[in-house]
């Protein structure tokens, strides 16, 4: 007995090695599993907090960027407003607050964005106090972002489209054939859209957007346009490569938006199954 | 409290604020970036009694990394490892004077200098990226960042260390 108490005495700061290697290890793994609430993230008030008192110096510097983005928005939504004007006679009201069908737009600043690694997230500077909360799409005038994948009081964790995790439904636009957008951690603008079968007829430059099956995105947000493609190992389905809209190493601002029907819709899913 | 651990405490709160706020943001060619937060592991005083300290420590600074970057415990688990290795590191570049603990990074020939830099820099970087892309079918990127994330690593360590010797008085 006194051999085994001197033994692990003798080798101490091996097994402390061992111990903090372990405990690191799990951190790690804990990571890779898809969504699942992580321990170590950025949404925490210390890493939020630092990572927005720098985001309030350096996002001046981009402000004219910025700006043209939200001019080229504004004239799109303008344009999609007088044309509606022209199509529908003026008696009709719309009632805003069904825009959407029971979906809900927050805003938030990116205060933090990685796109250079295979297992990205961004920081954004709202939380559970704003009512961003776990699995709510993010979306920008161009194109998607990603999921909310942690919050924490003020700040929350988007999972980026550049994430090897990440796997988000969407559709071709003109056949509305569906399946998976995933990324293989190679190309920063370049996501794949797996599962499509090979019956869809598809061309480089057709336009994929997000399918509307999943609760987190409504039907229809722009995703990209086909790059490449072709068919997988089994010949069934192809794999496409898709050129994404948003250009992913330059965000600053971005929309949440919310499901008002999630409750209801994960009800009803859940007394499906069981 | 002697001037030693206070140095220690800035060098660690200057290295993760420094790494997490410019150094990962500078995507040289698009991916690389310098990881020059390990220093505080390169640059620790060389005390064989303090060991655990030590090994704690390094943890530390790699989880703090993490919980920036939201890489669950790549940078812990990293860290961890190098501080564990770094005196057979040091005993293989060294030699037998490791032994008497007079060694300063600051005052080692360049060679010698380079060799154990480099040594420490290429394993860390090495389980860095073998934890975070995890797949055998991407080897080749994980070697390719480990391989450029290196070079630029020991670059700015080479061009640093000059800059942290502490004035003589």
């Amino acid at each position: 007995m006194q051999n085994i108490i001197a033994f692990f005495l003798r080798n101490r700061n091996f097994f402390l090695f061992l111990a903090l290697l372990s405990l690191a290890l799990i951190f790690t793994f804990q990571s890779h599993s898809y969504h699942k609430s992580k321990f170590v993230n950025s949404a925490n008030w210390i890493t939020g907090g630092v990572y927005e008192s720098m985001n309030n110096v350096t996002s001046y510097f981009n402000l004219k960027k910025q700006n043209k983005i939200l001019v080229e928005e504004n004239k799109k939504l303008r344009n999609i407003l007088f044309s509606i004007q022209e199509e529908i006679p003026d008696s009709i009201i719309k009632d805003s607050t069904h825009f959407l069908n029971g979906y809900k737009i927050r805003t938030a600043a990116v205060i933090k964005n990685s796109y250079n690694r295979t297992k990205n997230y961004l920081t954004l500077d709202k939380g559970k106090k704003d009512s961003v909360l776990q699995d709510q799409g993010v979306i920008t005038s161009r194109g998607i972002v990603g999921i909310i994948d942690n919050n924490s009081r003020n700040y929350a964790v988007v999972q980026s489209v550049l994430n090897s995790l990440s796997e988000i439904n969407a559709q071709l636009k003109n056949t509305s054939h569906f399946g998976t957008l995933k990324w293989d951690a190679r190309d920063q603008n370049i996501v794949q859209l797996t599962d499509i079968p090979d019956i869809a007829p598809i061309a480089v430059g057709d336009t994929i957007i997000t399918g509307g099956r999943s609760s987190i995105f409504p039907k229809g947000v722009p995703i990209g346009t086909i790059k490449s493609y072709k068919l997988d190992i089994s010949e069934n389905y192809y794999i496409i490569n898709v050129a994404l809209f948003n250009d992913m190493t330059s965000i600053e601002h971005v929309y949440i938006i919310e499901n008002l029907n999630l409750d209801e819709i994960k009800q009803l899913e859940n007394t499906v199954n069981e | 409290m002697n001037s030693e651990v206070i140095l220690n405490i800035a060098r660690f709160i200057i290295l993760v604020f420094s790494q997490v706020l410019i150094f990962n943001h500078i995507d040289f060619l698009g991916y690389i970036n310098p990881y020059i937060y390990i220093l505080f592991i390169i640059l620790y005083p060389i005390r064989k009694e303090e060991k655990g300290q030590f090994l704690f420590l390094a943890f530390l600074i790699g989880f703090c990394v993490d919980f920036f970057s939201d890489s669950g415990g790549i940078h812990a688990a990293a860290s961890v490892s190098i501080a564990y290795i770094r005196p057979i590191v040091l005993k293989f570049v060294f030699g037998n004077i490791y032994e008497y603990q007079i060694i300063k990074i600051s005052n080692t020939a360049i060679g010698q200098r380079i060799a154990y830099l480099s040594i420490i820099i290429l394993i860390h970087h090495l389980i860095l990226f073998g934890l975070e892309i995890f797949s055998i079918s991407h080897i080749l990127s994980i070697l390719k960042n480990t391989l450029f994330s290196s070079i630029f690593t020991i670059f700015l360590c080479l061009l640093i260390i000059p800059l942290l010797r502490k004035p003589k008085t």
